[in-house]
């Protein structure tokens, strides 16, 4: 059966805030740009996001991007990549103010500035003491900047492909990226997108886990697509819990409470944090503020009937206050908890939020494989930003609002460097004749398979191993067992069945083939997390205690690299971290603490 | 754990095997967990995997999941089970074409939305920083920035079920005067003159449907009713 094909400069995959930046670059420079989406651009997941945006803008009081660069790779445990932290922190000024002048609702300060609030691991002068740093839109930043970069991207005359789902991507013979293959959801029709750079903003997989602040959309697909292709994911072992989900509901509860001067309390009415993280109490970084939530309930500090949560007080704050700069947490709070937070605390459990690894890039954007001599090399055609990449600016622990700017500055500079790498109009690549095979054949299984596993089945299989395997605190043996069991969900998504044969916007086909990515993703995650015997950032294990040889655990003799999984053989190479940034000095290693 | 049963009629159609739309009365055990719609839907496609919706945050923000839920518009994931009288009875969106199940075509929606030019235009070469704006100016921008393009509004408003292709409707009215609301916004006169006609604004009948549905609690009618006033202000 033949499959048309579409003919484009550029593709964008996914339609959140980092497409949506990259298509503005490809749009506005006149390029024949397609976004796909498996959604409304202004549903992806960048829409819930609450906080704010880094940038050393300092409207409120002193601030430079070096001190952001500095948290930046404090943050990430010294495992970032110096050279893309420098470049991320001191763009970020510009594309804030790029947005600002987009559209975006900021809210301002007396004197009519962007109003910027203090948030966990953001300092001032190289660790001192909380910054007013990231740049807000009351609590709803996100939604207010993926409608504003929406709507430039409608003033830009982007074409998009709502409701199309990425299926595979095509390479030629010789390793060169000349399109994806897609399936319209309305008609269950598979298409060829052929073009001369391909984007992947895909975003993240946070439904890997049973309990997730994400999504439902968030099932990993450009990690899933890339996988299949042969390119390895770096740093997968890196998930960061986020200390304030609503327990039980998952649904997200902005640091920024606390940026606003919310306290977390444990069933003594202590404020815990205190004595974890003396400087900067609740406003550590997230990875310490989660480990320290799950220590107090472990040792039956815990609130509730089953002592299985913590409490985020903002009683103490002005209803006005709450009401100005915390509206919609007010909201999720009275919906999810049952509770308004002027009158009570809100029960918080830390919950999966966000994945620090990705489709490996440098700073350009541009998707990077391992060369020989373990360098990187560019992968043609083949550029990835936001949460499904990693440049690497979060290592082992990215720090609050910084995610909103990742997904500015490389959705930018992936669409500066496919418009770089496009100049001078060259043909399109002839593609591969069997382009479409593998999309078609994975299609075809699913729906002539007879007596297999429901999608439903064999994602909760996923989700409780990942769940009771590669939590917030890590043991030896339970990471032995999960790589185990994980290898055996895996044999069930390879036997996926569906009852729905419609070719109408046929929800059962699109869960299965999303659950083949997941599977990639959690596979990329135990396996990672299993071979990396140290404990560094939101990776803690339980035979890598903290000693006076290797303080918090870590251990940078044998382990300061990115890992590298690759789906063929499950094999885990090692990169070396990149020390060196663009202009200034090394932030030189150190032990971490807040 | 306990549990509870919930009954439910659900409009289906699907035109690859369906030669017409049926309601289907289908049940599903919750429990205690499950406080929201959107819940037990999770919970019946696992049991029926055939039954289409649209679904994605499931906290109220990305617009995705509105439906009609016993006959009032509103966010499935919003939406207190313990509030709903049985059977729930579920319908697509009024008013729009039917993809599927309980799955509309938006296209006329988004047209509307996309016909009052919904981004900001400032024809001034950009300064090096923000462009400056008040605590007072931008608060006039609060209840109208936070749409999230359900369509719950428009799809409950018999102008707009009438006129679907030339009433603009509440969610692109509301977003008209988001921008005429901005002071930092230069084409004021060009929005309003985009919207002097007999139907693209003043098909509204201030109904109010649209305000009693909105699942973020905005008022498209009083937003109608600023672009009314301004109107008439550059008239007289």
């Amino acid at each position: 059966m033949s499959v048309p094909i579409l003919k484009f400069d550029a593709v964008v995959v996914g339609a959140g805030g980092a497409g949506l930046r990259s298509a503005i670059q490809l749009s506005e420079a006149g390029l024949k740009t397609a976004v796909l989406s498996k959604v409304f651009p202004t549903r992806s997941h960048t829409v819930a996001a609450q906080g704010g945006v880094a940038a050393s803008l300092g409207n409120s009081e002193e601030d430079h991007w070096r001190w952001h660069m500095y948290d930046t790779v404090k943050g990430s445990d010294w495992l970032g990549d110096q050279d893309s932290i420098e470049y991320m922190c001191k763009k970020a000024v510009e594309v804030v103010v790029d947005l600002e002048h987009y559209g975006m609702p900021f809210d301002r300060i007396d004197n009519g500035k962007i109003y910027q609030r203090p948030f966990g691991g953001h300092m001032s002068n190289f660790g001192e003491k909380p910054v007013r740093r990231a740049c807000a839109a009351a609590d709803r930043t996100g939604h207010a900047m993926l409608h504003a970069m929406y709507q430039r991207n409608v003033k830009a005359n982007t074409q998009f492909f709502v409701e199309w789902m990425a299926l595979d991507l095509i390479l030629d013979a010789e390793g060169v990226v000349v399109g994806v293959s897609a399936m319209e959801m309305e008609t269950g029709q598979i298409v060829i997108f052929h073009a001369r750079a391909v984007i992947f903003a895909t975003g993240g997989s946070g439904r890997i886990f049973a309990f997730s602040t994400n999504a439902f959309i968030n099932t990993g697909d450009g990690l899933g697509m890339a996988a299949r292709a042969g390119v390895p994911l770096e740093d997968m072992e890196f998930w960061q819990f986020h200390p304030t989900g609503v327990a039980g509901a998952g649904v997200l509860i902005t640091e920024g409470v606390r940026g606003e001067g919310g306290i977390l309390r444990n069933a003594k009415n202590e404020r815990f944090m205190e004595r974890y993280a003396p400087n900067a109490k609740d406003l550590a970084s997230r990875d310490v503020v989660s480990r320290a939530m799950t220590t107090e309930i472990k040792e039956g500090r815990g609130c509730g009937p089953n002592k299985d949560y913590v409490l985020l007080d903002i009683t103490q704050l002005e209803p006005e206050k709450i009401m100005k700069r915390l509206p919609g947490i007010r909201e999720i709070s009275i919906q999810f908890a049952g509770v308004d937070p002027i009158k009570a605390p809100i029960p918080v459990v830390p919950t999966a939020h966000y994945q620090m690894g990705g489709i490996p890039t440098s700073y350009d954007g541009r998707v990077v494989a391992l060369g020989a001599d373990g360098g990187n090399v560019v992968v043609p055609g083949f550029y990835a930003a936001g949460e499904c990449a990693c440049a690497s600016v979060h290592g082992a622990n990215r720090l609050g609002t910084n995610s909103l700017l990742d997904l500015l500055v490389f959705g930018k500079s992936a669409g500066d460097s496919a418009l770089e790498d496009l100049k001078g109009g060259k043909a399109h690549r002839e593609l591969p004749k069997d382009a479409a095979d593998r999309a078609r054949e994975r299609i075809d299984a699913i729906d002539r398979r007879r007596g297999g596993v429901s999608v439903h089945e064999a994602r909760q299989a996923i989700a409780r191993a990942m769940q009771d395997h590669a939590g917030v605190f890590r043991f030896a043996d339970l990471l032995h067992k999960g790589v185990a069991q994980i290898l055996e969900v895996e044999k069930m998504v390879r036997n996926l069945e569906i009852k729905d044969k419609s070719l109408v916007w046929n929800t059962a086909r699109v869960e299965a083939l999303e659950t083949e990515n997941l599977i990639e993703v959690a596979k990329a995650t135990m396996i990672s997390a299993e071979a990396r015997k140290e404990s560094r950032g939101a990776h803690v294990r339980d035979d890598a205690p903290d000693t006076p040889e290797f303080p918090n655990g870590r251990n940078d003799k044998e382990w300061l690299k990115h890992s590298l999984w690759y789906r063929e053989g499950n094999r885990v190479a090692y990169k070396p971290v990149r020390l060196k940034p663009l202009t200034v000095e090394t932030v030189a290693l150190k032990t971490r603490s807040y | 754990m306990t549990t509870r049963t919930m009954q439910f009629r659900i409009y289906r159609y699907d035109p690859d095997k369906d030669e017409r739309p049926y309601m289907q009365d289908i049940s599903v055990e919750v429990d205690s967990t499950d406080r929201k719609l959107l819940d037990a839907l999770t919970k019946l496609k696992a049991k029926d995997e055939t039954i289409a919706y649209r679904r994605s945050c499931r906290e109220g923000v990305c617009g995705s999941d509105a439906m009609n839920i016993n006959g009032k518009n509103g966010l499935a994931c919003l939406t207190e089970l313990d509030s709903l009288k049985h059977p729930i009875v579920l319908k697509p969106l009024p008013g729009l074409p039917v993809i599927r199940d309980l799955v509309v075509d938006m296209t006329q929606f988004f047209k509307q939305y996309h016909s009052i030019k919904p981004y900001l235009v400032n024809n001034d070469p950009p300064p090096e920083r923000e462009r400056l704006q008040t605590p007072e100016e931008r608060e006039e921008l609060n209840g109208l920035y936070e749409c999230i393009l359900c369509a719950c509004c428009s799809t409950s408003c018999p102008s707009f079920w009438w006129n679907p292709d030339k009433f603009v409707g509440p969610a692109g009215l509301l977003a008209a005067y988001r921008f005429l609301a901005d002071t930092r916004d230069q084409a004021t006169s060009e929005r309003l003159d985009n919207l002097e006609d007999p139907y693209r604004l003043f098909r509204c009948h201030t109904i109010m449907n649209c305000v009693d549905v909105c699942p973020k609690g905005l008022n498209p009618t009083r937003a109608i009713g600023k672009i009314r006033d301004m109107m008439v202000a550059r008239a007289v």
